[in-house]
């Protein structure tokens, strides 16, 4: 019997990885211990760097995880043992008792408002505000079910009160509830538990706690969101007045050995700082600064980001300051923070508000749970696992993903749940498996002849939209629009209550056609189209406005003028709905392979993830060897050195029948579409079903400090080669940072340059005490565990010297200077070897070629665009093409291998399906009026017209289903109007054109 | 009487330009209200009727943006709408429109800056040209 698997936790890891699972009708489990799913994102307000908002693209893919057909929600729910064996777990789950009955609960609130037990800290607004016993965990809640606090219930605790169950018409409260055990049989685990916020507490320095005005990052994002305690409206909680001033303090439980902090950097926390500076700029007149030793700005398009807080919104960056205590004014309560400034000088600077940038700790409970699992932890706390192998736990069978593993951000949590996913799919798919049958939806009403009834809901999208646009009114002017029968405001439409409310209205009030006006299409359309299908509506009878991506957040100044045009887009989408008609797709056939262009680390890992799922594999690499730029590094990870690695990664490709390699070999074009793609070489023309980027990106070649002239410079790697042979004798060493990268030419940081420099600082060190060796730097990025790296090299005797961002330390064939911005003053030291710490190009030209081929685009640093920077990192808007590795962005080796799982794992919910279901927007012809002319034919791309003699001798246009790409040039082409676009009509663009120009 | 104030029309495809506006918004670039967007697949599929028809309904200016040539999600579409919207200026100006008043523009899906950029521009100009002559007819 085909087994499930278990995913546990249900945060936007252990979400994704249920979502891939489920795609691949593997059947999923998806536990989660707190009473609704979506972890700590649905609880931020944005996210960098695109400061998309949170709520809004997590929300689609909470509502996609519990209306799955394939996955099974376990909320409130905790995993108390795991017996057996790979392929074959017992697991034993027990659901807590909620007092409410799941199943009954609407989620309407009514018991919320009749319950007198109040005052009670929501632990979900980290006690900003307070609930009721009985309670639903937040707006966005998924499942939208209240749930009772057993202690601070009167009737639980005294057998008194009882108001709740009189109030619920359901009957869906039952205080003898109880917890209840339930044993699963798994195939395989994901362990996607997450991470804490450091309990700020543990420190005293800052105050925390003592001083009204200090406040941790989380408080203080639940602060600036819509739908936190106060709107959005961020206030100083000693007096309730706008803050003035605001200080951001870095590295708050992390990076130090003090007692109750963490050794290793989170990740995270100088981005989310940031992030929260620009976002309280957009909304208020506020002065910000923030305080920090080095920021980390390592991901893509960070540095940008980074530079736009200063430089376009004015936030003041602290360097190399590490806040060594707080003080407060008893009267009125303002803070004070003493700092050196850049001169030297000691400064000491009053504020009304600061903010703790908390770092990530593991869990808890993370001790009990790994002994629960069988799993073992690191030194730090989190789930151990290898660099060669990150998605490993030390049992067979047992995976993790996200920030159980490390401190990491979402859009690698992302893609390492996808990875997990595909990883823990080998031990459930095999030659007997089962898949789960698809998804069943009410049959579709036959509207034929039904008079147009329009239902139309108009989204808050917390602020996003609110704050600019006027929704009540925009609503209410729906509401009075040619066939609108139904029309209302959502503070998030995208959210389970609003979806359930759309499906729920459809069949009450016998709506026809679906208006959603909130974001773009281009995210949310499938979801408010399957809230459609679930009411019995054909999912093509939707229809939406932007009035946010493309109103309120391009016109945030102009609220009159934003509102009007949001009216004018929900005019124009009723106009356009009311000629919509029912669509049908039709079957495509998917080709059960894939091609993987890149023999690197990344694209072996990638080609042998999905050959051990049983996929045949092309892996294309242009050069006579696999191997990639890992052929270059010398050092060991976890004890074993890259070159061992690399060669059983070879060998493992070259032993497995399913992997055919192409070296030497240039892809020539790869045309087609999901399912069908030819990959084109040389005279071969394979059929594969997906393709995965893996084409990795080069070493910066210097030009800098005389390279390649002067013996004495080198490359940091060629140094480590170097030193792997013992050939590295030199004993003033000086290591120059960010050489080819984080200059005016290449932009950003290159991520993995800081780590090598110190790994061969201390192995110089190590080899040799004696030696002098200096790092400088602009900041070093020895981000999450690899801050031991930056430990380690103090504690060896590496000397760090910190020069400005616009002066380059200079280099006279003996000496480097450079200007130490911590001395105030020019610091020389000899060299008998200076290292060039270069960074990492894309090879621009190289992934052009491809692009164009595939239709994918190309970011403005060079490396590959994917879909969504946040939450499908390895994905293009193409639907099939994957990226993964340095193609994406540059990263470390363990990074590479994890991602390579994630674009596997995405690659596998296509190519694993016998047939997809296309879009049903297609050209079809008009028999009565097409004479043939073939002017269709000719400038179809993709030669999906052809032009048939149906009898007599009369010519008709004839359109290929499966080939059509609904691109509508055929149509414009026409000249008799005999070519329609389904979706996209003439009569339906012009209804879009004729409603927007009515005054 | 009050400062003109010109409607226009912005014709988007899917794959590039509107994910470009999109892109506009998420950096939260800020430009003047005066246009509205219909989205389509691809540049290819604006229909030269579909542009007559907003300025005969009284468009100030119709704006057609397409992916940047080379990188059409159709391959080729928007060489098509090249072609197309070349012609159609010399039939605009037979019917006593500033050809100026139709534009055709490359945005790609991470170039909201130059979202942001031709919109602005584009309504300078048809500032400058003032309001469609239909309307001073009517």
């Amino acid at each position: 019997m085909t087994k499930s698997a278990l995913v546990i936790g249900g945060g936007i890891a252990g979400i994704q990885a249920s979502l891939d699972l489920a795609d691949r009708d593997i059947h999923v489990y998806l536990v989660e211990k707190d009473a609704t799913i979506g972890g700590v994102m649905c609880r931020l307000d944005k996210t960098f760097p695109t400061n998309d908002c949170s709520a809004c693209i997590l929300s689609p893919k909470m509502a996609d995880c519990f209306g799955h057909p394939n996955i099974d929600v376990l909320s409130f729910s905790e995993v108390k043992a795991v017996d057996g064996k790979p392929g074959d777990f017992k697991v034993k789950v027990v659901k807590k008792a909620r007092y409410v009955d799941e199943n009954k609960c609407t989620g309407c609130g009514d018991c919320l408002q009749k319950c007198p037990q109040k005052n009670i800290p929501d632990q979900y607004e980290y006690g900003l505000k307070n609930r009721r016993a009985i309670y639903i965990p937040h707006a966005q809640a998924v499942p939208r079910v209240a749930i009772i606090d057993p202690e601070h219930c009167k009737k639980l605790l005294e057998d008194k009160c009882g108001v709740c169950k009189k109030v619920c018409t359901r009957g869906a409260v039952d205080y003898d509830q109880k917890d209840e055990e339930i044993v699963l049989d798994i195939g395989s685990v994901i362990c996607a538990t997450g991470f804490e916020v450091w309990d700020a507490s543990v420190s005293t320095e800052y105050g925390y706690g003592r001083f009204a005005n200090v406040v941790t990052a989380m408080e203080f994002e639940r602060m600036m969101c819509a739908s936190g305690p106060d709107h959005g409206h961020i206030r100083m909680p000693s007096s309730g007045e706008d803050p003035k001033k605001i200080a951001f303090i870095q590295c708050c439980g992390s990076r130090s050995e003090k007692k109750g902090w963490q050794k290793y950097c989170s990740s995270v926390c100088c981005m989310y700082a940031t992030k929260q500076a620009i976002i309280t700029k957009e909304h208020a007149e506020v002065d910000e600064e923030i305080f920090f030793m080095d920021i980390r700005s390592y991901g893509k398009e960070f540095e940008d980001y980074i530079h736009r807080a200063e430089d376009q919104y004015g936030i003041k960056m602290h360097r190399s300051s590490r806040v060594a205590a707080i003080d407060e004014d008893p009267e009125t309560k303002k803070l004070t923070i003493k700092f050196t400034d850049a001169e030297g000088n000691p400064q000491a600077t009053e504020y009304d508000l600061v903010v703790l940038s908390v770092g990530l700790n593991p869990p808890s409970d993370a001790a009990e749970f790994a002994k629960t699992l069988g799993i073992e932890l690191n030194e730090y706390g989190f789930c151990k696992t290898q660099v060669f192998d990150p998605l490993s736990t030390t049992r067979d069978g047992v995976y993790v993903t996200g920030a159980f593993a490390a401190p990491k951000d979402i859009p690698t949590s992302v893609a390492e749940a996808s990875g997990a996913s595909a990883k823990a799919g080998s031990y459930i798919v095999d030659e007997n498996f089962e898949p789960c049958e698809p998804k069943e939806f009410p049959a579709e009403r036959d509207i034929s002849e039904e008079e147009p009834r329009v239902g139309v809901w108009v989204c808050e999208c917390g602020i996003n939209i609110g704050a600019t646009v006027n929704v009540p009114t925009v609503a209410e002017y729906a509401s009075g629009l040619p066939g609108v029968v139904h029309s209302s405001e959502s503070m998030y439409a995208c959210a389970q209550d609003c979806l359930e409310d759309i499906t729920a209205t459809i069949k009450e009030k016998n709506l026809n056609r679906v208006v959603v006006a909130s974001c773009t299409p281009r995210t949310h359309e499938p979801l408010f189209r399957n809230a459609c299908r679930e009411g019995g509506l054909n999912q093509y009878l939707c229809n939406m406005a932007n009035i946010r991506d493309q109103c309120s957040w391009i016109h945030m100044h102009e609220p009159e003028k934003a509102t009007l045009k949001a009216k004018d887009l929900v005019r124009m989408a009723v106009a356009k709905s009311l000629l919509l008609e029912p669509l049908q797709g039709s079957k495509i056939p998917v080709t059960n392979s894939a091609a993987v262009i890149g023999g690197g680390v990344t694209g072996m890992s990638t080609a042998l993830d999905l050959a051990a799922q049983g996929f045949k594999v092309h892996l294309v690499e242009k050069t006579d060897s696999l191997g990639g730029n890992a052929k270059n590094l010398y050092h060991a990870e976890d004890g074993k050195m890259v070159s061992d690695h690399l060669a059983e990664m070879i060998a493992k490709i070259d032993a497995n029948p399913l992997i055919e390699v192409h070296l030497n070999t240039v892809v020539d074009d790869i045309p087609g579409y999901i399912g069908n793609f030819k990959l084109k070489i040389g005279s071969d023309e394979i059929p594969v079903g997906a393709v995965v980027l893996a084409v990795g990106a080069s070493p910066y070649q210097p030009k800098e400090y005389n390279y390649g002239k002067d013996e004495k410079v080198a490359t940091a790697l060629e140094v480590e080669k170097m030193l792997s042979e013992g050939k590295f004798n030199a004993k003033n060493v000086a290591f120059i940072q960010c050489i080819g990268s984080r200059n005016d030419e290449v932009k950003y940081c290159s991520r993995v340059c800081c780590t090598t420099a110190l790994r061969n600082a201390i192995a110089i060190k190590e080899a040799d005490p004696s030696a002098n060796v200096s790092v400088f730097h602009k900041d070093i990025r020895t981000y999450g565990y690899r801050e031991e790296l930056y430990r380690r090299a103090s504690e060896v005797g590496v000397m760090f010297l910190r020069f400005p961002e616009d002066k380059m330390p200079e280099y006279d064939g003996s000496n480097v200077t450079a200007y130490d911005t911590i001395l105030n003053m020019d610091v020389s030291v000899p060299v008998d070897c200076l290292v060039l710490s270069v960074g990492i190009t894309p090879d621009r030209a190289e992934k052009e070629e491809l692009a164009k081929m595939l239709k994918v685009p190309i970011s403005k640093d060079g490396f590959y665009f994917e879909a969504h920077q946040k939450l499908r990192p390895v994905d293009f808007a193409t639907e099939a093409v994957y990226v993964a590795g340095l193609a994406h962005w540059p990263k470390h080796i363990d990074e590479c291998i994890a991602q390579a799982s994630g674009a596997a794992s995405r690659a596998l919910t296509v190519i694993s399906k016998s047939e997809l279901i296309s879009e049903g927007i297609i050209a079809s012809v008009n028999d009565a009026i097409c004479d043939g002319c073939g002017v269709c034919e000719g400038c179809c791309e993709y030669n999906a017209i052809e032009i048939v003699d149906i009898g007599d001798g009369r010519l008709r246009s004839q359109v290929n289903d499966g080939l059509c790409k609904a691109c509508g040039c055929c149509v414009a082409s026409c000249p008799s109007g005999a070519m329609e676009q389904k979706g996209f009509k003439n009569i339906q663009i012009e209804a879009e054109i004729d409603a927007a120009l009515e005054e | 009487m009050s400062e003109f104030d010109p409607k226009i029309i912005a014709f988007c495809c899917n794959w590039c330009s509107y994910a470009g506006a999109d892109g506009a918004g998420v950096a939260r670039l800020q430009m003047p209200t005066n246009f509205r967007i219909i989205r389509t697949m691809c540049s290819a599929r604006v229909d030269p009727e579909h542009i007559l028809r907003s300025l005969a309904k009284g468009a100030d200016g119709v704006i057609v943006l397409g992916c940047h040539p080379a990188d059409c999600h159709y391959i080729g579409g928007n060489y098509r709408a090249r072609r197309r919207m070349a012609l159609l200026r010399f039939v605009l100006e037979e019917y006593g429109f500033d050809p100026k008043r139709l534009k055709l523009e490359w945005v790609s899906a991470s170039e909201g800056e130059k979202f942001q950029k031709t919109m602005t521009e584009f309504i300078d100009d048809i500032k400058g040209l003032g309001p469609n002559p239909i309307k001073e007819g009517a």
